[in-house]
């Protein structure tokens, strides 16, 4: 690594903003998680071994529906094959890092650290990229622990307020990508119109409704839209 | 309570995976330009149809307040970007209109 390459200050500032976005949101998962009767132990267990936020909420939201664990798993594989791409993406633009570092910076790429590093110049060191993680980690885990512990001391109007978060989070990751492309638009809409529809006259068992969607409109997408995939696009 | 020691482990089994794979055969032979395609369409469906649900499934009396989180989110995020921002402006929106 001769030249510039960015090292842990770096990552320590890129980090910011994922520290101050990942706390409360996590905080509402801890929050959340309480009120859906999962103890303590697994709460942190959820935030320190999964490490997904989306994920996480919807598995709370399925617990809550009563969903069988399976169909939890098979909804989070779907919803986390995404991480395949970035990390496909970041991975190409690392350059010299150590094997022994690759297990941990794949178990770090998240929507938000994977937006953030995505978004600096040049090639990627793991000192960087082990930075940003380690702190988005740390802020997650430690805003779901506080969640759960004192989150219900919250006025009850924060408290409904925090869960909000994450579709905010959603929202703002899908809207800029909109202005890039009508395509992304499209995608969207014909799987929420799949989910709606699905989900109004119970045409699938719980938990199904959102595999079918993304499915369905993922599909469709590749008949009719034109491709505007080409290169880094996406 | 219930154990949920088993959902955790496969739910970090099926997040670990694809955040790994693709670390391990990096220079593997591209994927099918379909296969992809449809890759890379996931994000964006999933967004869709999650935030929909959101909407859909909102704690009763919550339905007008988390359409009014998620409209301020993106109106901020199409305007300014930046996550933090769109996410503290909603929750600072849904606060106003659920107090």
């Amino acid at each position: 690594m001769k030249q510039q390459s960015r090292g842990a200050n770096a990552g320590l500032v890129a980090a910011l903003p994922i520290v101050i976005g990942y706390f409360p949101v996590a905080m509402a998962f801890g929050l959340l998680a309480k009120t859906v009767n999962i103890s303590l132990w697994d709460t942190c267990l959820f935030s320190l071994v999964v490490f997904a936020g989306a994920s996480q909420f919807m598995a709370l939201d399925l617990i809550k529906a009563g969903i069988a664990a399976g169909d939890i798993i098979l909804a989070t594989f779907l919803l986390n094959l995404r991480h395949l791409m970035m990390s496909a993406s970041l991975a190409v633009r690392c350059e010299n890092v150590k094997r022994g570092w690759l297990p941990f910076i794949a178990f770090g790429i998240t929507d938000e650290t994977f937006s953030v590093a995505s978004l600096q110049n040049g090639k990627l060191s793991a000192r960087f990229l082990l930075t940003l993680q380690v702190l988005a980690y740390a802020a997650w885990v430690s805003g779901t622990l506080a969640g759960y512990l004192v989150g219900a001391a919250l006025p009850v109007a924060v408290q409904s307020s925090l869960g909000i978060g994450l579709y905010a989070m959603f929202t703002a990751i899908l809207v800029p990508e909109i202005k890039r492309s009508a395509n992304v638009l499209y995608l969207a809409a014909m799987s929420g119109t799949v989910y709606v529809i699905s989900d109004t006259f119970q045409l699938l068992p719980a938990g199904w409704a959102l595999i079918i969607s993304i499915i369905t409109a993922s599909v469709a997408g590749l008949f009719i839209l034109k491709d505007d995939t080409k290169e880094d696009a996406m | 309570m219930t154990s949920y020691l088993p959902l955790i482990i496969g739910m970090m089994l099926v997040t670990y995976l694809p955040r790994l794979l693709p670390w391990i055969v990096l220079s593997e032979r591209p994927l099918h330009p379909l296969v992809r395609r449809f890759l890379l369409y996931i994000p964006y469906t999933a967004l869709g149809a999650l935030i929909v649900r959101g909407v859909m499934e909102a704690p009763t009396g919550m339905t007008a307040a988390t359409l009014a989180g998620i409209g301020v989110s993106a109106v901020c995020s199409w305007f300014k970007g930046g996550l933090v921002l769109s996410v503290a402006a909603a929750i600072i929106a849904v606060l106003l209109v659920i107090s």
